[in-house]
């Protein structure tokens, strides 16, 4: 009964910790879907955790907090697809650029705003909606986040617009030749991918944590990506790899405290994510255009 | 010829000032003098002997990193785990310096292998899982990072932790006479040149100038050198051309690797003489943005360590002097990679066109 009992607080301890991740892995999908490689996840992550305890904190409203953090993902992804679509950076160049510009941007608007170095002070984290007829509660993202998993798979594989977006990740110059606008595509691609990793972020902030704490994605961004991998490159398979991730740091924080060095447990999400990378060789194949800029 | 060499600096130079402009306008918004805040930025690094000491102590472990970064940039990979690579090495060569107490012409050279081959080793997993899987090597010496620094704040934390240790940061105990490397000051001194004795610049500056040299010999005149480029241009001609692309990359990564853990050598053998937690603060990032900055080019990037020491002298007045927070240095930092990269890019197919005229 016990075990029983305990397994199911594991469950949903690591749904709790998988939706981070997962938001920023369908971002991914949307991005690499069109052709772009977006290790500036992390970044977006990091800047949505920051917009969400900007907005919340001088609205009093977690969900302008929400926008906030969205449109925060937004613009950088803005900066990603500028540089890399339009001019043709090389997309880890510019991703690792915008990465070390959030991290130094955050920390710097962070000792402006709230004037103390370290991390921002605690803000109201969001209601949790209740099931009707029980005491179970849900966080309003976790509701949200299902839907945009299901929403994305709908997208990506069952509408026009997700044909199109596939076609300039699979080859943008037969989609060119057939009139699609791939630099439209990925543009939008990277977009979606912006609000979506802020989405995670902000999860981070306002659910994890309740308050910025500089730098507090610590690679999440990169495990996501890692995530996508495995799944393929599809939304439900992103999400179920980012709930073994979840797992994982789930069971990380079961751990503490059975004499194990702290940092040994640290860890394990990150050679977790090395060993699923070397597990998925040869099963998991990216779009053949991915990561490779489309000059007309 | 030097209408080609201009022009290639051409990109950098306007790459770097027009991330200032950018910075000036984030500071006037602020409510400041952008004109004031950048002198203050300059005058503590550049008008002074001691400064320009602070300044080129700030760019010795950016020269190795800008080389680490360079080289594997030159064999088509990415290392971003230059950061982790520099704690293992730091810590590598910290431990062969608390544990053997031996003669300078031994505990030198050896510290610098120690760093060497364990900040190599660090950097081949990454390197391995690349040849032997395909996994991205991105995402792997990211992951690697985190490892290191958690693995290195374990070991300065527990077994290796100073006794009786009253600083807040945890830190290894000091390391033999042997193995420390000498401030340049009694040297600068005989010469005229009035250094003080608490500028932490040491012989550590000299050894990465010549390793840019070691690598400029490397990559333009051993075979290695020369397939580390092939397998970097061209994976798969490189193979009909009989390379081993696999072992190339193991290659690539473990010198790299090596160059990065030669990174962590100043903080710990030249200057605190112990191992500190956390001491790095993303000079291996930094690398990235001097390796970018310098064209992958070793002058190149012994020019753009300085630019980035003076801003991180500067960054430290900026703090004291003005109401600005210094992480607007970074902030310029990544604006100027992002700039240098939009640049060299319009410059290279600037050139192209301008040989497809001439033709």
């Amino acid at each position: 009964m016990i075990g029983g009992i305990l397994s199911l607080e594991l469950l949903v301890s690591a749904l709790r910790m998988s939706v981070p991740l997962t938001f920023a892995s369908l971002g991914g999908v949307f991005s690499e879907r069109g052709g772009v490689v977006n290790i500036a996840l992390e970044g977006i992550m990091l800047v949505g955790a920051f917009g969400a305890v900007v907005g919340t904190y001088f609205t009093n409203n977690p969900w302008i907090g929400l926008l906030t953090a969205m449109s925060f993902g937004f613009l950088i992804a803005l900066i990603h697809a500028v540089v890399s679509i339009t001019f043709r950076i090389n997309q880890i160049i510019s991703g690792t650029a915008l990465n070390i510009m959030s991290a130094g941007l955050t920390t710097f608007l962070s000792r402006l705003i709230f004037k103390a170095a370290g991390s921002s002070p605690h803000i109201e984290g969001m209601i949790q909606w209740r099931f009707p007829g029980t005491n179970w509660q849900i966080s309003p993202l976790i509701v949200i986040m299902f839907a945009v998993i299901i929403v994305s798979q709908i997208v990506i594989f069952k509408t026009r617009y997700g044909l199109r977006l596939r076609a300039c990740g699979e080859n943008p110059y037969a989609a060119d030749s057939l009139g699609v606008n791939v630099i439209r595509m990925r543009y939008s691609g990277v977009l979606i991918s912006g609000v979506l990793g802020g989405l995670g972020g902000a999860f981070l902030s306002l659910e994890h944590a309740r308050v910025f704490v500089e730098g507090m994605t610590t690679g999440r961004g990169f495990i996501a990506l890692a995530g996508m991998i495995f799944g393929r490159w599809t939304p439900l398979g992103s999400f179920s790899a980012c709930f073994l991730f979840g797992l994982a740091e789930a069971l990380r924080m079961r751990l503490e405290g059975f004499g194990i060095p702290t940092q040994f447990i640290q860890m394990i999400p990150y050679i977790v994510t090395m060993c699923v990378l070397i597990g998925v060789v040869g099963r998991a194949v990216a779009p053949a255009y991915d990561g490779i800029p489309f000059e007309k | 010829m030097l209408r080609r060499i201009l022009i290639s600096i051409l990109a950098p130079f306007l790459a770097v000032l027009l991330a200032f402009s950018v910075g000036a306008i984030v500071i006037y918004i602020l409510g400041e003098n952008p004109l004031y805040v950048y002198k203050i930025l300059l005058v503590n690094s550049v008008t002074k002997v001691d400064g320009w000491g602070y300044v080129l102590f700030n760019a010795t472990p950016l020269i190795f990193s800008g080389l680490a970064v360079a080289l594997a940039f030159k064999g088509g990979l990415f290392n971003i785990g230059v950061e982790g690579q520099i704690y293992i090495g730091a810590f590598a060569c910290a431990w062969f310096g608390i544990t053997f107490d031996v003669h300078p012409l031994i505990g030198i050279p050896v510290g610098l292998i120690f760093a060497m081959i364990f900040g190599g080793l660090w950097g081949v997993i990454a390197g391995y899982l690349k040849a032997r899987f395909g996994a991205h090597e991105v995402i792997n010496t990211i992951m690697l990072n985190f490892i290191a620094i958690a693995l290195t704040n374990y070991l300065v934390n527990n077994p290796f932790k100073e006794p009786g240790q009253i600083n807040p940061i945890p830190q290894t105990k000091e390391l033999f006479s042997g193995s420390i490397i000498p401030r340049v000051y009694p040297l600068f001194n005989r010469i005229g040149i009035n250094l003080s004795p608490s500028v932490p610049l040491n012989y550590t500056f000299f050894i990465a100038i010549f390793f840019c040299i070691l690598v400029w010999y490397f990559l333009e005149r051993t075979r290695w050198g020369y397939e580390i480029k092939a397998v970097g241009l061209n994976p798969r001609a490189s193979r009909y051309g009989g390379i081993n692309p696999n072992y190339i990359i193991i290659l690539t990564m473990f010198l790299s690797g090596a160059l990065g853990g030669l990174a962590g050598v100043n903080d710990v053998m030249g200057y605190r003489h112990r191992f500190l937690d956390g001491f790095s603060r993303g000079t291996g990032f930094t690398g990235i943005a001097v390796a970018l900055l310098g064209k992958n080019n070793p002058i190149g990037i012994v020019f753009a360590s300085i630019l980035f020491g003076i801003l991180d002298r500067g960054a430290l007045a900026m703090d004291v002097f003005t109401n600005t927070p210094r992480e607007l240095i970074r902030v310029i930092q990544a604006i100027i990679i992002i700039f240098v990269a939009i640049g060299n890019e319009f410059i290279f197919r600037l050139l192209q066109r301008l040989e497809r005229e001439s033709e």
